[in-house]
């Protein structure tokens, strides 16, 4: 089970929850678990992601403490990391 | 009876209401969202349909783009679960930017194409809406805006490797429809050209050539001119305001240049009159490198003759120096057919109205800039 913490500004979709537990194989990536969050809660799903699959431009997924651009992007095993979700409130 | 406007900005969407379009009640930013992250949404598009009180909204924030519907006259709000469009990923990317392969498909790029914005909301017959879209892009709902299907036909036309990005971006910005004829449609692209369709979007045919352009080597080319808004008249011709000058349809085809009486020769924001035809609204920018009212007063600019004399119509507008310019969607009329009131918003924030040719009046002030600017009768 993958605990993701989720922004305020997406909680909505959560039901006010700031924590999803997913379910998830042991060798599950990123991709795997943003694919699932997409089949559950599809509004939430295409908040993080356009439709190629790519992480929207000011959202970042934290796996532990590391963003996941900064590792293997979509492809970054979770290995029972903790997931924040943290968008960049950005732009004047 | 009220009024309603629908103001989109770059930082979300405000509404005011008034019961006799000179005292207004505003509201805003509206949180479209229950979370509230649409209050800080660019608000590009906006759409009324005075026959059943919809109101759809094109929000395009972090989270991407979306639209919300109202049916309660832009009270409560509700957004699909799924995504309303989404380009088919089998579609080679095509770059629509400033290079040297703008509008030519690109199969072995690793990039795909992804909406970005959407520009244009448009009601039809029943439950069609159409959507103009950034990159340059029509789709089609026939369930009131939950779903859309891509146009590939008008991707796919052929004058598409003339397409490329105005500085706002690429995409189709407006849209005409055409009522008694449900099969017919116009828009319009920047930088692109005019389009019609005569089949329901199943083919189109450019009308661009005869709107000549000083940006470019060939002056009056077929396609690929940046055109920044088409507006029709009550009797089907269409009015276009260009980079450049502002035309009128000739009955056979062909464009006839009205710019003569103008203060400038650009512009953004054009609409015609619901019921005159020959009656068109025109709010002129300096020019191409001077992007302000021309003499630093904010007017509107009015014909009666079908764009060959136009004259000033700033009664109530300040007569100190203004500099925000009337973005291509920034003006509308409300489509009272008896008694049509008149609405316009700059990039200072500012919003006005006025009752058919008569005094301005000031709806709101000190927006952020203002995007587009819709409005409609209510009970």
């Amino acid at each position: 089970m993958v605990d993701v913490k989720i922004p305020a500004a997406l909680a909505s979709e959560c039901g006010g929850e700031r924590h999803l537990a997913v379910d998830l194989a042991d060798d599950a990536t990123l991709a795997d678990l943003l694919d699932a969050v997409a089949a559950t809660h599809p509004r939430l799903g295409r908040r993080l992601r356009d439709e190629s699959g790519r992480l929207r431009r000011f959202v970042n997924v934290y796996i532990g403490d590391e963003e996941s651009r900064r590792l293997q992007g979509l492809d970054t095993p979770l290995g029972g990391r903790e997931i924040q979700i943290l968008p960049s409130i950005a732009g004047g | 009876m009220a009024y309603l406007v629908l103001i989109g900005t770059r930082k979300g969407l405000f509404t005011a209401t008034s019961d006799d379009r000179r005292h207004w009640s505003v509201d805003g930013p509206a949180k479209l969202d229950k979370d509230g992250f649409t209050a800080v949404a660019e608000i590009y598009a906006a759409a009324a349909d005075p026959a059943t009180g919809r109101v759809l909204i094109g929000a395009s924030t972090f989270f991407g783009p979306s639209i919300w519907r109202s049916d309660d006259y832009a009270r409560t709000w509700s957004e699909p679960e799924n995504a309303p469009m989404a380009f088919p990923q089998d579609l080679p990317y095509r770059p629509l930017d400033f290079s040297e392969t703008a509008g030519i498909d690109q199969p072995d790029s690793p990039e795909t194409n992804t909406v970005k914005r959407i520009w244009q909301l448009a009601f039809g017959p029943g439950q069609r809406v159409w959507a103009g879209v950034e990159p340059t892009s029509l789709w089609t709902s026939d369930d009131g805006g939950q779903t859309f299907t891509f146009n590939q036909a008008l991707w796919d036309h052929p004058q598409h490797t003339t397409w490329a990005s105005g500085a706002g971006g690429p995409a189709v910005h407006t849209i005409v429809t055409h009522p008694g004829e449900p099969e017919k449609l116009t828009v319009a692209i920047s930088s692109g050209g005019i389009y019609q369709t005569e089949d329901d979007g199943h083919s189109w045919h450019g009308i661009t050539k005869g709107i000549t352009v000083d940006y470019g080597p060939d002056e009056a080319p077929e396609s690929g001119q940046c055109i920044h808004k088409v507006t029709r008249d009550s009797e089907g011709t269409l009015f276009v305001q260009s980079h450049g000058p502002a035309y009128r349809a000739g009955k056979d085809g062909g464009w006839t240049n009205i710019s003569a009486t103008l203060p400038s020769n650009f512009g953004f924001a054009m609409v015609a009159h619901p019921t005159e035809a020959g009656t068109v609204v025109a709010w002129p920018v300096g020019e191409s490198m001077d992007r302000t009212p021309p003499g630093a007063r904010i007017a509107a600019w009015r014909t009666t003759d079908g764009g060959d004399t136009w004259a000033s119509w700033s009664h109530g507008l300040p007569d100190e120096n203004y500099y925000g310019t009337v973005m291509r969607d920034g003006a509308c009329t409300d489509g009272d057919q008896a008694d049509p009131g008149w609405y316009f918003g700059t990039r200072c924030g500012d919003v006005w109205a006025a009752g058919d040719d008569g005094t301005w009046h000031q709806v709101t002030a000190h927006l952020p800039d203002v995007l587009c600017v819709r409005a409609m009768v209510t009970p």
